[in-house]
């Protein structure tokens, strides 16, 4: 089995899809000669072309808007917004129509289009080139939103994001472009709104997205040598959201850990605690714990932004709480 | 709908149907005016009596598979594009009958298989789609044009100013109708746009762009067959700065403070698309009077229609959110 980094899974599901199918292209800001700002898109323009790998001008309405009218024509347009900040420009095209048209029109459109966006702390880009906003695209009747937080996840549900017929908000996470996986040969789509169980445990559920997968799985280990068993789960797809396997996972261990890098206020974690109690309050030992960021823009200082959002031993001190809680 | 000669000529009975479908347009968007004030229609309204002739003009030189988005002000487009009246009447009644089933409404009337790709509420909202749209006919070599309907007000948001840019930079086959009615709701062309002469900023992104005179369909129709041809010939895009001019409120009910009713009362006197066209073809009263009748029963038939429609069931709501 090869290995491909986070960034090699997206641009092979990319690539792939291109070979096969002449109704998916690409199109965004630096993609092409530069290979994108994440470097997600290089090489391709040398196999695609510049009709397929598509320069854009920065112009993320139009780009946005383009990609949305090609999708109601028939193609699977995938756009990138170079940083999920810049979704702020694009979100009137995003939410007013791609999230509408086939509403509006009854029935009558499709609109397969797919904005792959990335973004995250960890580098010190500042309060405009690292925030994570999921929660304004899961709040929209109409899209599908997927934040994906491994190699192969990338890549089987990019695939699937690219062939559902509904438009899709693609997020990556920035610190794991590196990151590195065994994957099949075969591309095996993963079908939007099934999470996934990282870590089997007995006595916390973590259910987190992203980065804070990673940083959930480094405390179950650390939990693990206190005697604790955590189970990690991800939901992957947010919207739709696998409503059952998290209720399922909590039924077992009666305790619920929600993460993310987003803000916790009104964040995408508190729909999954609310989701978790009603599902399964009778079998909840303790409330459940959200971790998050702070309520503040994201700073410049290092030892500020290390500070502001969650990290492993965030996500450890949420787990003890909910121990804390314990009825025996 | 009769098909018109393809060269750009038309003949005396071309004409006449322009005639009879722009009173049917003036007609029916009367009736809704009517229907709206006695309570009967949910929504909001915005007519475009005045801009008739833009609507016909343009919509009559398309070609089979060419497709438009149209704007809040749709009902004048969705008519010409094709979309019969009585589906068009049945959507402002929000019934399952409806050219967008009831989901809708005026704002976002739809017919994709006749092309019409919406109606947006978002001024210059779809813009950015014709773009898209465009390419994907590019892209696939195939001889269609995407037209965006807009007005002047849309020129100074940004959807406009990407779009354009960006058709132009891609040489799509897309036609850019402004339909320059002078009002951008209820602020003047004055106080809204620094300079007089709108197609300054298509010229600015290299594009050709062609002043018309809205009033006069006939012009209207030969600066579209142009356009098209140009588009449709892989030339790239082309901005229609059309002149038209709104005869009524911004909405159903505009009690129209911020216009004076000298100005609005001469240019329904002297700019009147349907006076002018009549003048021209010289038809003589009785069979205007002829066509009226014949039109007004299609209205009045449409309102029955509508009327006598199904109402979609409440949670009907939940369908048509995915794919």
């Amino acid at each position: 089995m090869p290995e491909l980094s986070y960034r090699e899974a997206v641009r092979d599901a990319l690539s792939r899809a291109m070979r096969e199918d002449d109704d998916v292209f690409v199109m965004g800001e630096d993609i092409a000669e530069m290979g994108g700002s994440m470097g997600v898109t290089q090489g391709m323009l040398d196999e695609f072309g510049p009709e397929r790998v598509r320069n854009t001008p920065i112009s993320e309405m139009a780009l946005a808007g383009a990609a949305i009218g090609a999708a109601m024509q028939g193609m699977r347009p995938v756009a990138e917004i170079m940083y999920e900040d810049f979704l702020t420009l694009a979100t009137e095209q995003i939410v007013n129509q791609a999230a509408k048209h086939r509403y509006m029109s009854g029935g009558q459109l499709t609109v397969p289009v797919t904005f792959r966006t990335q973004g995250g702390a960890g580098w010190s880009p500042g309060a405009q080139h690292a925030q994570q906003l999921e929660a304004w695209f899961v709040h929209i009747p109409g899209l599908k939103v997927v934040f994906a937080s491994t190699p192969s996840d990338v890549r089987g549900l990019l695939w699937s994001s690219i062939y559902d017929d509904n438009p899709v908000v693609f997020f990556e996470h920035r610190t794991l472009y590196g990151l590195k996986e065994e994957v099949p040969d075969e591309l095996e789509p993963i079908p939007l709104g099934r999470a996934r169980v990282h870590r089997e445990g007995e006595d916390v559920t973590v259910i987190a997205t992203g980065r804070l997968v990673h940083e959930a799985l480094a405390a179950a280990k650390e939990a693990e040598q206190d005697g604790v068993s955590v189970e990690v789960v991800d939901p992957r797809t947010l919207q739709p959201l696998d409503e059952d396997a998290l209720i399922s996972s909590v039924k077992k261990t009666n305790r619920c850990v929600v993460a993310h890098e987003a803000v916790t206020r009104m964040g995408f974690g508190a729909e999954v605690a609310a989701v978790v109690q009603y599902g399964a309050f009778d079998w909840l030992d303790a409330p459940i714990e959200r971790v998050g960021a702070r309520f503040t823009p994201l700073p410049f200082a290092p030892v500020m932004e290390e500070w502001v959002v969650p990290h492993a031993n965030d996500v450890l001190a949420a787990i003890r709480r909910t121990l804390r809680r314990d009825g025996d | 709908m009769a098909k018109v000669e393809q060269k750009g000529t038309l003949a005396k009975s071309d004409l006449r149907d322009f005639f009879r479908e722009m009173l049917l347009i003036r007609r029916f968007e009367e009736k809704v005016e009517e229907r709206f004030r006695a309570g009967e229609l949910p929504g909001f309204l915005h007519v475009a009596i005045g801009q008739e002739a833009v609507a016909v003009g343009v919509c009559r030189a398309l070609e089979e598979g060419d497709i438009i988005a149209s704007t809040h002000r749709a009902h004048g487009h969705t008519l010409a594009k094709g979309t019969t009246p009585n589906e068009v009447m049945a959507e402002l009644y929000g019934k399952l009958e409806g050219c967008s089933h009831g989901y809708g409404g005026s704002m976002h009337l739809y017919d994709v298989e006749r092309g019409n790709m919406g109606a947006n509420a978002v001024v210059g909202g779809g813009l950015p789609g014709i773009v898209g749209a465009a390419l994907a006919f590019k892209f696939r070599g195939e001889p269609r044009v995407a037209v965006a309907f807009f007005g002047d007000g849309a020129t100074n948001i940004g959807t406009f100013h990407e779009s354009l840019n960006l058709a132009q930079l891609w040489e799509v086959p897309a036609v850019f109708v402004c339909e320059n009615n002078h009002w951008a709701e209820s602020t003047p062309g004055w106080q809204h746009m620094p300079i007089e002469d709108v197609s300054q900023r298509a010229v600015a992104y290299g594009m050709k762009a062609v002043k018309v005179d809205g009033q006069d369909v006939e012009a209207v129709f030969k600066a579209t067959r142009r356009a098209l041809d140009h588009a449709r010939g892989g030339k790239g895009p082309v901005f229609l700065a059309v002149e038209t001019y709104r005869l009524v409120g911004h909405y159903v009910g505009d009690p129209q403070v911020y216009r004076s009713k000298e100005e609005l009362a001469e240019t329904r006197e002297t700019r009147d698309p349907l006076e002018h066209l009549r003048a021209k073809l010289e038809l003589p009263d009785d069979e205007v009077e002829e066509i009226d009748r014949e039109v007004q029963e299609i209205v009045e038939a449409a309102v029955e229609f509508a009327k006598n429609g199904t109402d979609p069931k409440p949670e009907d709501a939940l369908k048509n959110v995915y794919a």
